[in-house]
């Protein structure tokens, strides 16, 4: 067994070690312009959403997606994502290879008599997302191309590449940006479908097996699956919330397995995984909205008289609200740390990867020894990382479920102590009534 | 700062397909698998106690048998020693009655050996007293030939009641 695991290493050494040749290459291009690599965009495009998702091993090429946005003037329009970039090839003049870029074009839809026009913008506020391009009255356009002259005198460039400020240019017309609500079906919501039909297909599966094999133990991979269902049902839902667990056991459980595939999903980099659902913010918030409002609806009358006026010496409470403040506050950080804890750690894990495997390509330009061996040390770094990932993506959905529970299960209490006081002084009352 | 901003777009999406997922789910799935699994719980959980009662009554059977064979072998014991002391008891009485019997037998016998002996004494006595009396016969008649001797003999006799 050893032996074999050597041949196997020393292969993937060799890979390795050959591999900076071909990057080398690419890496430089003619002595004019030296492309040094935007590592910053290249992660935040791993991380961040996107229109259209990458083919596997093809970076040039998107697999297109509708773009939905509704305009300023408030009519709706949907278009391929496709039409947002246009493929340039460009010939290196060094190696003589044909590169793709992606370049951003405007997409211009005419509609009832109306021009609109859409762009994946480039400021800072909106990057890389669409925004619809404004006209400028004349006089306004007039000023922004005086100012747009002056600055190239001041800034000793040409005209071509000077920036107005909060303006746009595109074909020598400046306009502003407008950013309409977007509904666009990105690669995010198309991994989140995907995510939702294979969690619907991973339960029908055990369903069927139940509704085929009646009471037998499932095999295989409906076992495991209803090993997890048994683990979170049985080992947190049912042991926090005792009787109430079939209530809420739905959510949490739909919770749990959505946000474990989410998680799973994103660890595998080409095309139906490779989206950093629960690496994204508004994912997690949507989760951690949901657990609020499970808890604080579902909430009983002792779960509100707590946080309203909790067992506290009077005053704590009274002339200065400071308790009922504190449990407020506590109502929105609960669920907020949830929305961030599970965002931060699968962020922070692709994160992680993504540098790891870039610094392969930074260390480009010291020369092949370097590249070599840095390629060997990252690559064995990510792969421990994405190993530590799958267990991270597991804890994550399981901490993330255990949190609901408890939450919820905190504002299911009856309680008990509050009705025997309530008890007693009925019974104290009663003969003070007959004297 | 665009990892940090929520986007709206995908707030909506996450929560139609969320809300889709857990429809689909609360519906179809959730509840048959839980209640697949409680009742194979509970199926294995009666399997167990069934098996342990089982198991119990086994044991309890068990001792009982053992109980019955140690019971059973007493009472084999028992009848052995009865049957041994009944067996020496008929023989006894046995014996008894044999003894009883025969000596019943030789009383019996005696009395018939005594009863012949007292007849055959008394035919004994009785042939001997007709030999005796033809004896005495022969003897008187061969005495008496004589006048003189029948005389004397008168005289004799007449003598011996005058005596009287």
């Amino acid at each position: 067994m050893t032996s074999k695991f050597k041949h196997i290493f020393l292969l993937i050494l060799a890979v390795f070690l050959f591999a900076p040749a071909t990057l080398h290459a690419s890496a430089e291009k003619g002595d004019g312009e030296k492309e040094t690599m935007d590592v910053k965009e290249i992660i935040f495009e791993h991380l961040g959403d996107g229109y259209g998702w990458e083919v596997p091993f093809a970076h040039q090429y998107r697999i297109p997606l509708p773009v939905i946005v509704r305009a300023e003037d408030g009519s709706w329009h949907c278009f391929s994502s496709a039409r947002l970039r246009e493929l340039v090839v460009t010939k290196n003049e060094v190696t003589g290879k044909e590169e793709h870029h992606l370049h951003p074009v405007p997409v211009v839809l005419e509609d009832g008599g109306k021009k609109y026009t859409f762009i994946l913008s480039k400021s800072e506020a909106n990057k890389n997302k669409v925004v619809e391009l404004m006209p400028l009255a004349a006089d306004v356009q007039d000023k922004v191309v005086l100012q747009a002259d002056s600055l190239a005198v001041a800034e000793n460039k040409p005209l071509s590449e000077v920036n107005v400020p909060g303006y746009i240019k595109v074909d020598g017309q400046y306009y502003t940006e407008y950013k309409p609500w977007d509904f666009s079906f990105t690669k995010n919501v198309l991994a989140l479908f995907i995510t939702a039909i294979l969690v619907t297909l991973m339960m029908m599966s055990v369903v069927r097996w139940y509704k085929r094999n009646n009471l037998k133990a499932p095999r295989k991979g409906s076992g495991f699956l209803e090993l997890i269902v048994e683990f979170v049902y049985n080992g947190v839902i049912k042991s926090t919330l005792g009787k109430k667990a079939p209530k809420f056991a739905p959510y949490l459980l739909t919770a749990f397995f959505f946000i474990l595939t989410m998680n799973l999903l994103g660890l595998i980099v080409i095309f139906p995984g490779g989206a950093n659902l629960t690496g994204n913010i508004a994912v997690t918030l949507v989760l951690a909205l949901l657990t609020f409002f499970m808890t604080n609806i579902k909430g009983t009358k002792h779960y509100w008289k707590e946080i309203l006026w909790p067992d506290v010496p009077i005053w704590l409470k009274c002339p200065l609200p400071i308790m009922q403040f504190i449990e407020v506050f506590g109502i929105f950080t609960k669920p907020a740390a949830l929305c961030v804890r599970l965002f931060a750690n699968m962020m922070g894990g692709h994160m992680i990867v993504i540098t790891l495997v870039l610094l392969i390509f930074i260390f480009g330009a010291f020369g092949a020894a370097a590249v070599g061996g840095v390629t060997v040390v990252s690559t064995i770094f990510s792969i421990f990382m994405l190993a530590l990932d799958v267990l991270v993506s597991f804890i994550q959905a399981y901490v993330f479920t255990m949190l609901s529970t408890i939450f919820i299960g905190l504002a299911q209490e009856d309680g008990h102590h509050e009705e025997k006081k309530h008890h007693a002084s009925v019974g104290a009352d009663v003969p003070e009534a007959h004297a | 700062m665009e990892l940090f901003t929520p986007d709206f777009g995908l707030v909506f999406w996450m929560f139609v397909a969320f809300l889709l997922l857990f429809l689909a789910l609360r519906k179809w799935a959730w509840p048959v698998i839980i209640k697949s699994i409680d009742e194979r719980a509970d199926l294995i959980d009666r399997g167990v106690e069934y098996a342990q009662n089982a198991k119990e009554q086994l044991d309890g059977a068990r001792k009982e048998a053992e109980r019955y064979i140690a019971e059973a072998q007493k009472q084999q014991a028992e009848i052995l020693r009865d049957a041994a002391k009944i067996k020496t008891q008929i023989i006894e009485e046995a014996r008894n009655e044999a003894s009883v019997e025969a000596k019943k037998v030789m009383d019996a016998a005696k009395l018939s050996i005594e009863q012949s002996r007292k007849e055959a004494e008394l035919q004994f006595r009785n042939e001997v007293s007709k030999f005796s009396i033809e004896i005495a016969e022969k003897m008187l008649r061969k005495q008496m030939a004589s006048d003189e001797a029948q005389t004397e003999l008168v005289n004799k006799l007449l003598d011996e009641i005058e005596k009287n």
